[in-house]
């Protein structure tokens, strides 16, 4: 998961860089060509891209808390199973990522210190509550949704090893959006008391789904960069376009109502989405959502009971190490 | 009012498989417990792999028992509307997860059991319990691999992380002699050739047990007194919450297709 709320670029010091190079690299994005990881690279590109993967696999970890707080209560072993699988694929897109960070010479505890530290984001989203068994259909059929929107154009990311992770995340994620769509059909297709279990679910999603793709284009900082290199190939409002336009017809077939009264279909078939609430918005992302703390301190609580762990982890294999030289030396 | 509770005719052979189900249920559940809070996110992965190879046990082995009952339970039934005292797996897999060293002796000490059931197992006349035993034991020789490795490092790896392992094998340790028990049903199965005995598998397992002891520079508990109960659904009272979670939606919403 991942949010276009994050797509922002460093800019500024590419005057302090030789200019050939720079002219060559961008020459090299142009044509379409992939920058590997030993390739050189504008600092600004690095830290961009560093930013923007990292948070990418931040969000991927702790999207795991909102889902995996259903874990244990799902109704049948099959949706227990499913979900189960879902939330690890989950974490090994975020391990997949914080690999494809660290070819940019950043290490993942560093990247992770930086997280639990409050200074690295991760997708909003995350910050609100699963109440709930709907709202695991409709993280799967919206968040994972939005997800694809935004990571599709990524699959073709100038960055190579990014690039990369998108493919394959894309597949996985494409599929934990079918399910998250099967289990909305299949509580609309039940009681009165299921289908109003995933309206509920629908009006307290929708508003914060439109949010993942960032602040308005008449706002949004930054792009001008990024779309040059080639990380980003979309504005935020044409992919908040396209995904309500693919999401409105699901939602009728589901019977289900998109909680915007004033929303109108016009005349080249774009459904038009009133107003979004972009006070909610900047309070969320300030740590102020309903989950932000409880997020947050779910992850250091893990990251600290974990350390004896870790740490008896690298002793043995020191004391293994000095062992295998020993031996060797004997 | 009809109970809220499905009414299971335990012949031997259904027993026989609820059994085992709730045994890999009960663990696969307490497992999944760990999904987003691991010590890393490989562990976060690691047991979430074994808890699904669990569960995935524990739904064949459910269908098997409806189906050998014969009447219209199936696997979420059996699952999702017993209640504590109709549950039949054994004490030491509802022990809650403490820290990830209970958590992993916990796993230690089953899985070096179950590598050895299921392989004995693949033997049995019955061939639905062997297929579901071929598929068991490769997963098992995994799960012991993985577990042993972490009571290696954790054993070996500090004063803390020993500490640690040492007091979860010895709260545990009084939870491993259920493993070996058989009432007259099962005995009646084992000498149809359809269930092992698995009294003749604790030499071996007691050397598994040993040999990664040793290498851990742990010690194992001199034979104590051993709790039993869970077999005939006098649990700890541990598992009634773990229930009382699992079991939520389909208590809440009896009756609903999810």
């Amino acid at each position: 998961m991942y949010t276009q709320a994050l797509n922002t670029a460093e800019t500024g010091d590419h005057g302090l860089e030789d200019a050939g190079k720079a002219a060559q690299f961008q020459a090299r994005i142009d044509a379409e060509e992939r920058i590997e990881p030993n390739d050189w690279m504008p600092a600004a590109y690095r830290k961009t891209l560093t930013r923007q993967i990292s948070q990418h696999a931040h969000s991927e970890i702790v999207g795991m808390l909102p889902e995996g707080n259903w874990i244990t209560r799902a109704p049948t072993l099959r949706r227990k199973a499913a979900l189960l699988a879902k939330v690890q694929d989950e974490c090994g897109h975020g391990l997949y990522l914080y690999a494809a960070a660290e070819t940019l010479g950043t290490s993942r505890e560093e990247l992770v210190d930086a997280m639990l530290a409050g200074k690295a984001k991760y997708s909003s989203i995350f910050n609100y509550p699963t109440l709930t068994w709907a709202d695991i259909g409709t993280i799967g059929w919206l968040v994972d949704g939005a997800a694809i929107m935004n990571q599709i154009p990524l699959c073709r990311c100038s960055y190579g090893p990014y690039a990369r992770a998108m493919i394959r995340v894309c597949k996985e994620e494409s599929f934990h959006q079918r399910q998250g769509y099967e289990i909305m059909l299949t509580l609309c297709r039940g009681s009165d008391e299921q289908k109003a279990m995933a309206q509920d679910a629908l009006n307290r999603w929708w508003w914060p789904v439109l949010m993942m793709f960032g602040p308005p284009d008449a706002t949004s900082q930054h792009s001008d960069t990024s779309t040059r290199w080639k990380i980003k190939r979309f504005s935020n409002d044409e992919l908040r376009q396209k995904f309500v336009d693919a999401t409105v017809p699901q939602a009728q077939y589901l019977g289900l109502t998109i909680p915007d009264p004033g929303m109108t279909q016009d005349a080249d078939g774009h459904w038009r989405y009133s107003e979004i609430d972009w006070t909610e918005f900047k309070q969320v992302l300030a740590g102020n959502g309903p989950c932000n703390r409880d997020r947050m301190a779910a992850r250091r609580k893990a990251h600290d009971e974990g350390a004896w762990v870790r740490e008896a982890a690298a002793a043995y294999a020191a004391k293994r190490a000095q062992r295998q030289t020993a031996q060797a030396a004997e | 009012m009809p109970s809220a509770n499905i009414q299971v005719s335990e012949t031997p052979l259904v027993l026989y498989a609820l059994r085992r189900a709730d045994d890999a249920l009960v663990l696969g559940h307490r497992l999944s417990e760990w999904c987003g809070h691991a010590p890393m996110l490989e562990e976060d992965m690691a047991l979430s792999n074994i808890a699904l190879d669990l569960i995935g046990q524990a739904r064949e082995l459910y269908s098997y028992a409806a189906k050998a009952e014969g009447k219209d339970n199936d696997e979420d039934k059996l699952a999702y509307l017993r209640d504590v005292r109709q549950y039949r797996n054994l004490l030491l897999v509802e022990q809650p997860n403490g820290d990830f060293a209970q958590t992993l002796v916990r796993q230690f000490f089953y899985s070096a059991f179950a590598d050895l059931y299921w392989r004995a197992m693949m033997a049995s006349r019955d061939t639905t319990l062997a297929a579901i035993a071929a598929k068991s034991e490769k997963e098992s020789a995994y799960h012991l691999r993985h577990a042993s490795e972490w009571i290696i490092r954790l054993g070996d790896g500090t004063d803390e992380s020993h500490a640690r392992a040492q007091a979860a094998i010895d709260h545990l340790w009084a939870f491993t002699g259920e493993m070996f028990e058989v009432d007259e049903g099962e005995r009646g199965l084992i000498h149809a050739g359809v269930a092992v005995d698995p009294a003749s598998l604790r030499g071996r397992w007691l050397t598994t047990l040993s040999d990664i002891a040793s290498e851990a520079t742990l010690e194992l508990p001199q034979n104590g007194w051993m709790q039993q109960g869970g077999r005939v659904g006098r649990h700890s009272e541990h598992l009634g919450h773990l229930l009382s979670e699992l079991q939520s939606m389909q208590r809440t919403f009896p009756g609903q297709t999810w």
